[in-house]
């Protein structure tokens, strides 16, 4: 496979955010490779619940919070020009989100959630519900149910096809994707970067490493760092039933084919990615509690997966210092950002910048500061 | 479409959307509706389309069927037994859409 062609910019990492990322370098005429480490991988684009959730990101971060409701606001222009340029129904549908609330102390925490958000003047609206009001909307809650708060920026994708539709996307726009093409090792060269991979050596002018929890060795061989951790998150999905619930809630959403998604946990360990009853039982109590209707509907799969954890928990955007055109790019909301990712970071780093809006998550804030 | 490798004597009579089917011993629900031919078990919730079984071990959920009044079940996981009364699985399966009358 290894050519001598040199790239405008190579992608490391064929997850949601490198995919996006190498799509919206694309757009802009950029000649893109995209390499994949495959199936095999560690990967929470294939692992995760599919939600766009906006209300209450980023309290107490507000770059944090402008830049997902950014994401946010982008979403329906982004949806439709990935469906327009591939063809593929992505699922994306914006009914709003519900986060239930089962005790007053719940429904206070969301009100401080939303006065937060107006007070770092957040572009979302964020409703509280009583039970009353909620009943209106979803006639279909559980008594122990108090209210919920409520955003219309919520939305919901099936993440498989977003998945393929950025590739895919990436492909009709002249890109290359390779898969199979995991990177063994990174580093600079007179003009740019190469990558060996077990398909060969890439090069490019540019490079992105966004290769989820396998960036952290990747990161230093550029001058960059990425300390991210797995953190997993199990998911139960149901047999399909009737849809009644048409809106996205924060732990259960019922797909428009019926079934119902309940997830998910946050548990330490390790790269296991394997299931557990007890968790199992968790996770279905609580969506019980909000629908008790679904108590004796079947469970027909359960995973787990890896979240892809900073140790703040917020994004990772640099350039490298020492090797300047290589960049980080890491997040464990890869579907929320997807759109930031495509419309805004893709093409910055294409023409070899990051966005003001993310200079503020640069990795030299989780260095020790001397006094 | 099948034909069983040793047929044996019926060991009871289950009923498949007003039609008497005999099974044989060891038989699932799936084994002796396909033995009997029947081809729709279900009709898919997305497209109507008519399905059949198709792991015959309880993977794949497209042996969908009503039993006794349970709508998805799995057909092929399922023993069959004497009286037993089947419907085709249409769409998906119906619960009461009212959590705080239950």
């Amino acid at each position: 496979m290894t050519t001598g062609r040199q790239h405008d910019l190579i992608v490391v990492g064929g997850g949601l955010i490198g995919s996006a990322i190498a799509w919206g370098a694309a757009r802009t005429g950029a000649d893109v490779a995209l390499l994949d480490e495959g199936d095999v991988a560690h990967r929470a684009a294939r692992g995760n619940f599919g939600l766009v959730w906006l209300q209450g990101k980023g309290v107490g971060a507000p770059a944090y919070m402008h830049w997902s409701l950014r994401a946010g606001h982008l979403w329906r222009d982004f949806a439709q020009a990935l469906v327009d340029e591939t063809g593929i129904d992505i699922g994306w549908s914006q009914p709003g989100g519900l986060q239930f609330c089962f005790s007053e102390t719940e429904l206070d925490a969301r009100r401080r959630v939303a006065a937060a958000t107006r007070a770092d003047g957040g572009d979302i609206e964020i409703e509280i519900l009583d039970r009353a009001a909620l009943l209106e909307r979803v006639p279909a809650i559980g008594p122990q149910v108090v209210g919920a708060s409520y955003s219309l920026l919520d939305s919901h994708v099936s993440p498989l096809y977003l998945l393929r539709a950025l590739q895919q996307g990436l492909q009709t726009r002249g890109g290359t994707y390779f898969p199979t093409a995991r990177v063994s090792a990174l580093r600079a060269e007179p003009g740019g970067f190469a990558a060996d991979t077990a398909r060969g050596v890439v090069r490019g002018r540019r490079i992105v490493i966004a290769a989820g929890l396998g960036a952290a060795a990747l990161a230093p061989q550029l001058g960059l760092s990425m300390p991210v951790r797995p953190e997993r998150g199990q998911i139960i999905v149901t047999e399909r039933v009737k849809p009644f619930f048409s809106y996205v809630g924060s732990g259960v959403r019922q797909t428009a084919e019926g079934s119902f998604l309940i997830g998910s946990s946050h548990e330490e360990a390790g790269f296991s990615e394997e299931t557990d009853v007890t968790t199992a039982a968790t996770l279905c109590a609580a969506a019980v509690r909000a629908f008790p209707q679904i108590a004796d509907v079947n469970v027909v799969r359960q995973w787990g997966s890896l979240r892809v954890m900073t140790p703040d928990g917020k994004p990772i955007y640099e350039e490298s210092q020492r090797h300047p055109g290589a960049f980080a790019a890491t997040c464990h909301s890869g579907v929320t950002l997807c759109s930031a990712h495509a419309f805004v970071l893709g093409p910055a780093i294409a023409t070899g910048t990051l966005p003001d809006a993310v200079a503020c998550f640069r990795s030299d804030r989780f260095d020790v500061q001397a006094h | 479409m099948f034909r069983r490798i040793e047929p044996a004597p019926a060991a009871g009579t289950l009923v498949f959307d007003g039609r008497s089917i005999a099974f044989q011993a060891g038989d699932s629900v799936a084994t002796a509706l396909i033995a009997a031919g029947v081809e729709r078990f279900r009709d898919h919730p997305r497209d109507a389309a008519p399905r059949a079984p198709y792991c015959m071990m309880g993977v794949c959920f497209e042996c969908l069927v009503e039993i006794d009044g349970r709508q998805n079940q799995q057909a092929c996981l399922i023993p069959a037994r004497d009286g037993m009364v089947v419907h085709v699985q249409t769409g998906a399966r119906q619960i009461p859409e009212r959590g705080h009358d239950r």
